[in-house]
Formats: structure tokens, sequence, C-alpha cells
């Protein structure tokens, strides 16, 4: 066989992903795996939740400000992952040029940006009462903060320009340079050794993971968060997706009546 | 309701905003969602009565 054709037949095994980059495609199935998604968010959401707030026992070090983690965790890990999303779905529009994964991209801007600003928000509330101070500038608090502001320029770059496509490219090119402090806010604790945050929650090494009774519900909580922002990407780009139709029969019907 | 002792400001705060905001982005979004397909049944509608 052919180096060629085994190239050919590597690149059709993965055609079917592209598939999906068809809005008509995409529309069918998000709405069927909608429902399924909703059930699963809510259910994973509501257990995680409740656990964390009635059920888990108070830190010898923290008290009851332990509770804050079932909110600060899983929303600053979502506020980091939506814009790795955000990156690839911007680096399949540049090289494939596929609408839906620009929509997307756009789609899922407002969902990480909330979630930024509810980690920097649950962040300050828990650093009040224990370093005795809302805000410091230490490497994972500042990150953060412009990440922050990344998403809002982000957001307000689609609004300023009136054509999608330009819009499209310019927004992700942004998002390329923003990965940088993306990276930085997930990192960061790890190799600046200063700052008044402490090292991540969750450690593969046993010593340094929080004990179990916490770190189940805190597990099933940041799932239940990936899933909720999924959730809301997948109906966030089918109402782009809608709208962008809108706008093209607009256009056609214009074009008819002139 | 557990006992929350000193941090009950802090812990019910964070909650609370975490919540406020999600409920606000749902909301948000739900509202757009109803828009945008209530836009494009109104137009399709439209384009079929031209067409037919």
């Amino acid at each position: 066989m052919s180096d060629m054709h085994r190239t050919k037949q590597a690149r059709d095994r993965w055609n079917f992903l592209w598939e999906w980059a068809n809005p008509v495609k995409f529309m069918w199935f998000s709405g069927r795996v909608l429902p399924w998604l909703i059930a699963a968010t809510v259910i994973s959401l509501v257990a995680s939740l409740v656990w964390g707030f009635f059920f888990t026992p108070e830190a010898i070090n923290f008290g009851s400000s332990v509770k804050i983690i079932y909110v600060h965790v899983p929303t600053a890990t979502v506020a980091v992952s939506a814009w790795f999303m955000m990156l690839v779905a911007s680096l399949i529009w540049l090289i494939r040029r596929h609408h839906v994964s620009a929509l997307a991209a756009k789609a899922a801007a407002p969902v990480g940006m909330v979630m930024t600003l509810a980690a920097l928000a649950t962040g300050a509330m828990w650093g009040q009462p224990m370093w005795g101070t809302w805000w410091a500038w230490d490497p994972r608090l500042t990150s953060f903060l412009i990440l922050f502001l990344f998403y809002l320029g982000y957001m307000a770059l689609w609004a300023a320009i009136e054509n999608p496509d330009t819009a499209a490219d310019l927004t992700s090119v942004l998002a390329v340079v923003g990965s940088v402090f993306a990276f930085l806010s997930r990192y960061a604790v790890n190799f600046w050794n200063q700052g008044l945050h402490q090292g991540a929650t969750l450690s593969l090494d046993k010593e340094e993971n929080i004990a179990d009774s916490y770190w189940i519900p805190l597990v099933i909580g940041i799932g239940g968060f990936m899933l909720f922002f999924v959730t809301m990407v997948f109906i966030r780009t089918r109402t782009e997706i809608r709208l962008r139709r809108i706008h093209a029969l607009e256009l056609r019907e214009r074009m008819a009546d002139a | 309701m557990p006992e929350l002792g000193k941090y009950a400001g802090a812990v019910l705060g964070s909650w609370a905003v975490t919540l406020g905001l999600i409920a606000v982005l749902i909301a948000l979004t739900w509202v757009q969602s109803r828009k945008a397909r209530a836009g494009l049944d109104a137009i399709e509608a439209r384009r079929k009565r031209k067409e037919g």
C-alpha cells in the first residue's frame, strides 16, 4: 500500500469529526443530546452542592469556610477550561474555516466570563477572613483577573465588528493570545512559589490531596459544572446558528425586494 | 441548616453570588434562545407564504 493511500485512509478515518461542523448536523445532534445533558447536569450539580453544603464536616484549619471550595474550585476550573475550549474552536476556525466552531467559541465566552467572575468573587470572600484581605496582587489572582478582562475584550470584539468572518478571525487571534493567561491562571501556583494562593486543591499525591469526605462531592461538582458548561455552550451555539440563519434570510429578502 | 459559625457571611455570600450569577446566565441564555427561535420561525413562515 502506498504512503499516499495510507495518508488518505488516515484522513478519511477522522473525517466524521468534521461532519459535526455542518450546522444542520450540529442542530440535529445537539437537539437530541441536550435533554440528557440537562438531566445529567441537574443531577450532578444538585448532588454535589447539597452534599458539599449540608453533609461535609468543618475543616480543622478553615472551619466551615471549607464549604466555599464547592463553588470556588469548580467555577475556577471551568473558567480556565472554557478558554482552552475557545482556543481549540478558534484554531479550527482559523485552519479549517468551520463556522460552527467559531460560533461555539463565541457561545462559550459569556459562560467562561461568568465562571471567572464567580471564581474571583468567591476567592475574595474566602480571602478576607483567611488572609485578612479581599485581594492581593498574587500571581494566580492577577492572572485570573487578566483572564476575566480577556473574556470581556473577546465579547466586546465580537460585538464591535459587523462582518461575522472578520469578527471570527480577530477574536480567534485574541483567543490564542489569551490562552497564555488561561495557562498562567491554571499553573501559576505550581511554578511561582510566591503569593497567598495555596497549591492545587486536588492532587494525585495522596499526601497533598484533600480528604475523601471533601474530595468526592468536589469531584462530582467539577463534573457537574463542566456538564453545565457544555449544556450552555450547546444551547448558545444553537442560538448563534439561528441568528446567523436569520441574518442570511433577511439579506436574501432585501436582495429580492430590491 | 449547618452551623457555619464566624464564616457564615463568607460561605453564604460565596454561594449566593455563584448561584445568582448562574441564574442570570441561564435566564439570559433562555431569553436569547426563545427570541432567536421565534425570529427564525417568523421569517421562515414569511418565506413559505411568499413562495407558496
